[in-house]
């Protein structure tokens, strides 16, 4: 049983979060028997590894947008990043999973670091167009390498199973939430509040926008890895803007700055468009109403910026503790 | 050596000179008041000094070492801090989570110790929390730690900036109209709390003020600036005679 | 030298297409500073109302594309009315991702109402190229930069010269001193989408004639481009826009003459991110500090 308390308020007992991951590890275990037993057919096992694909990439866009306030919309971009080093290192290089893995993870960094540290000066609706315009260049420059098959894209082995996609989505959250819940995070928090004032608090602004987006694209290159090699086919269109809409529209649909708001809304999210399988244009009809419906009506999201918190881990405790799913 | 040594420093956006030709010295352990009618380029004088703006020309030291042409943060860490004109909090940050971002820059811990959550994050969580409060206490705004900054009323949003500024540690503190919309009692309580906190933290601060009678009861040298430029500086009963002043501030209503 | 003058009539071409696109861009950024994702969209719609007015009714290219351009102005207003006006006094980012979500729902009913497919658009400037020196140059080409210039002297008149126009510039600068001196803000505001949104059907009606074909995705691309081309000109500034979209049409034409016809959009995105590193105001535009 949980509740939703003020998140705000600084982080109680250390119990919570080991609450929170027993929780976690039951709520594996039982779909781990659900899937072993075929309890859940194959097509509805897919739709739980795309559950956790998109936790992961919606929890590292939102420290991106919802807690730093960066407004980037060229997730995606990285995504195809990690999700192409580590076909190559595969496919191409024979190297064994865990380090495509990690190189995915450290090339979508780089990107992060190289595309962050220029245009992370430019402020909203023009750093938002850049970083889409990043992300295209991404997708036009796969489109461009025969080697990894241009516009057709590449095959790619099966290498991962429930247990890899949801251990790293835990992961995902487990280190964001803790990086959220520090005096980093703090910082990234103050940059979005009143950019000028954290300036001219000391705080590197610039560094903690830079740390920010290395740290979303990272976990992006991770969700980028780990979908090749879950759906075994990748091609550069995959990670256009349409998708990193898509994750704006989880990420906003859970509330801009909740962590537990954007596993909820990658829950919801990959359900509808598990529902709506065969009618994709209504998909996307039903993904643009919510957005515009949301910010009209309900623009902090399902969640705001609260987080859900098991009812009698109060709050008053001493230092910061940790969220789990 | 003077702390602070602003020496002919014009500040020009296109062809308009916001500040020119101003020169200012602050001494350790002063209280100084910058005033001026509305438009003579106070403000812009703070953010010359907090390097928001480069200067166009003329050269700012503090403490001997050059303050223009660094970064905002940089400045700060330096050793000058400062409030705004309009209030800059950090809105829906908790009362106790803006003066935690002052406390920044004192305890430090890793990127890598607090995502892994290893002693050093828990130790400098707690030095950070219990100097936050100690400075919230200071302002007695302790009772309101957890509420939304933007939920203070605005008085309370004027203290907490200033112990938000106070936290960072500065040696100059720099108080741009500290009183603005506060009641005679709470300007009262305010100048006492700004007496204490530069006798406790052995404090130099530079004052912009429109209340001239508070500017000239706690002030012991004033700077006034019309148009730009520095057209007196003194004592305050100096000010008080000083014709040029009077002409400034003819129309201007001075409570 | 004649290739060259053969591409330089393509860019132009090009050009003042994404140069009517991004004027109603830059107009809407002007009053209200959001950058209207949907303006693509609206572009994309004006093409296929003349594909049916076309076909359909049998209205012919002049009746086409002053049917076209009405809903499209109808489209714009209801687009400000019901989507971004309730969002006036929400972040910028509320309304952004507002404009993303209405884009996505005009691609989306778009496929819905009229297929996914593209469909042959009607020949409707039709005319034979000609021959100048040696150059060949149709018809077409001159009809969509006549088009061009002729609509943009006649915006230019209305802004400079009607007293909407003159409401729109006391808007852009600003709304409330706009307000208070009695100017309907609301209206002004409605009257601004319209004209931009007409613009943008102007354009997605020579783009289907130009490029012979339409879909309801065909605007995502030229809009994000003409969205580049506002920008390089300076969001905010109609001649800025005009001069943006020659220089991005210039660029992409030069670009494939290359040989490098799928770099285009890359050059594009390119174009847009060394502009705002370098000068983030724009060609035309002035620099504005923040203040504190």
């Amino acid at each position: 049983m949980t509740a939703v308390v003020d998140a705000r308020a600084p982080v109680s007992s250390k119990w919570n979060f080991w609450i929170l991951l027993l929780g976690a590890l039951v709520i594996y275990g039982v779909f781990q028997v659900l899937i072993d037993q075929r309890i859940l057919n194959s097509y509805s096992a897919l739709i739980l590894y795309q559950m956790c694909l998109n936790v992961i990439l919606a929890v590292s866009l939102n420290l991106i947008n919802g807690f730093t306030g960066q407004f980037s919309i060229g997730h995606a971009g990285f995504a195809g990043v990690g999700a192409y080093v580590s076909a190559v290192m595969t496919t191409k290089l024979h190297l064994p999973f865990p380090a495509a893995v990690a190189a995915a993870c450290l090339a979508a960094a780089v990107a992060g670091l190289v595309i962050g540290i220029p245009t992370l000066r430019l402020k909203g609706d023009y750093l938002a167009i850049t970083t889409l315009g990043f992300g295209e260049i991404i997708r036009v420059i796969l489109i461009n390498m025969p080697y990894v098959g241009g516009a057709a894209g590449m095959t790619v082995h099966r290498e991962t199973n429930f247990a890899w996609l949801y251990f790293s989505a835990l992961l995902t959250v487990v280190v964001i939430a803790n990086f959220v819940r520090s005096r980093h995070g703090r910082a990234c928090i103050a940059v979005r509040e009143n950019e000028i004032a954290a300036e001219m608090m000391g705080l590197n602004v610039t560094y903690y926008k830079v740390l920010a987006f290395t740290i979303g694209a990272l976990f992006a290159g991770l969700a980028g890895a780990l979908s090749a090699h879950t759906f075994y086919f990748i091609k550069p269109n995959s990670y256009g803007f349409l998708q990193s809409f898509n994750i704006l529209v989880i990420v906003v649909l859970g509330g801009l700055g909740s962590i537990t708001g954007s596993i909820l809304g990658a829950v919801v999210l990959t359900l509808i468009t598990a529902a709506l399988q065969d009618y994709p244009e209504w998909q996307m009809v039903i993904y643009s109403l919510i957005l515009i419906l949301i910010m009209i009506f309900r623009p902090q999201g399902l969640m705001g910026t609260k987080e859900f918190r098991i009812p009698f881990a109060r709050p008053g405790g001493r230092g910061n503790g940790h969220v789990a799913p | 050596m003077s702390l602070l040594e602003m020496d002919r420093v014009t500040c020009a956006f296109g062809g308009l000179k916001a500040v020119s030709e101003v020169s200012l010295r602050l001494e350790a352990g002063e209280l100084v008041g910058l005033i001026g009618p509305n438009g003579a380029g106070k403000t812009t004088v703070f953010n010359l000094l907090t390097g928001v703006y480069p200067p166009t020309e003329g050269r700012i030291l503090f403490e001997g070492r050059p303050v223009s042409g660094q970064s905002p943060w940089r400045i700060n860490h330096m050793g000058i801090a400062r409030t705004f004109q309009n209030i800059r909090l950090f809105g829906d940050m908790t009362v106790l989570d803006n003066v935690k971002i002052a406390c920044h820059n004192q305890v430090r811990y890793g990127v890598l110790s607090s995502i892994l959550r290893l002693p050093s994050h828990f130790r400098g969580e707690r030095q950070i929390e219990e100097q936050a409060l100690k400075f919230l206490s200071l302002f007695r705004l302790e009772e309101k730690k957890e509420e939304l900054a933007k939920n203070l009323p605005y008085g309370e949003q004027r203290r907490l900036e200033i112990a938000r500024a106070l936290a960072s540690r500065p040696k100059l503190l720099l108080l741009d109209e500290p009183a603005a919309g506060m009641n005679p009692q709470e300007t009262q309580d305010l100048m006492h709390l700004i007496g204490f906190i530069r006798k406790e933290f052995s404090l130099t601060i530079l004052l912009i003020e429109h209340d001239m009678s508070l500017v000239m009861g706690i002030c012991e040298r004033i700077y006034v600036l019309d148009h730009g430029t520095v057209i007196a500086h003194g004592r305050p009963e100096e000010i008080r005679s000083n014709p040029k002043v009077i002409e400034a501030y003819l129309g201007e209503v001075t409570s | 030298m004649t290739t060259f003058v053969q591409q330089l009539v393509n860019g132009i071409s090009l050009g003042s297409i994404y140069a009517l696109i991004a004027l109603g861009y830059t107009m809407v950024y002007g009053v209200i500073k959001l950058i209207n994702f949907a303006h693509g969209d609206v572009f994309m719609v004006g093409a296929f109302v003349a594909y049916f007015a076309y076909t359909g009714l049998h209205l012919g290219f002049i009746g086409s594309l002053i049917v076209s351009m009405a809903a499209c102005a109808l489209l714009g207003v209801l687009i400000e009315r019901f989507a971004y006006r309730p969002l006036r006094q929400s972040t910028r980012i509320a309304a952004l991702i507002t404009a993303i979500g209405v884009s996505l729902f005009l691609e989306n009913a778009g496929i819905i109402a009229v297929g996914a497919q593209a469909r042959g658009y009607p020949d409707m400037l039709p005319g034979s190229p000609f021959q100048v020196g040696g150059v060949t140059i149709s018809t077409k080409q001159v009809e969509i930069i006549l088009l061009a210039v002729l609509l943009m002297v006649l915006l230019q008149f209305i802004v400079h010269r009607t007293k909407i126009g003159k409401a729109m510039r006391a808007v852009a600068f600003d709304q409330d001193a706009a307000r208070m001196m009695g100017i309907d803000v609301d209206r002004t505001i409605s009257y601004t989408f319209a004209i931009g949104s007409a613009l943008a059907a102007a354009a997605g009606v020579v783009y289907g004639a130009y490029y012979s074909a339409v879909d309801p995705l065909m605007g995502i691309m030229p809009g994000l481009k003409a969205f580049i081309a506002a920008v390089v000109g300076g969001i905010g500034i109609i001649p800025g826009a005009m001069v943006g979209g020659l220089v991005l049409g210039l660029i992409e034409t030069a670009v494939q003459s290359f040989g490098f016809s799928l770099w285009r959009d890359a050059a594009a995105f390119a174009l847009l991110i060394l502009i705002l590193l370098v000068k983030p105001e724009g060609l035309f535009g002035r620099h504005a500090r923040e203040k504190v």
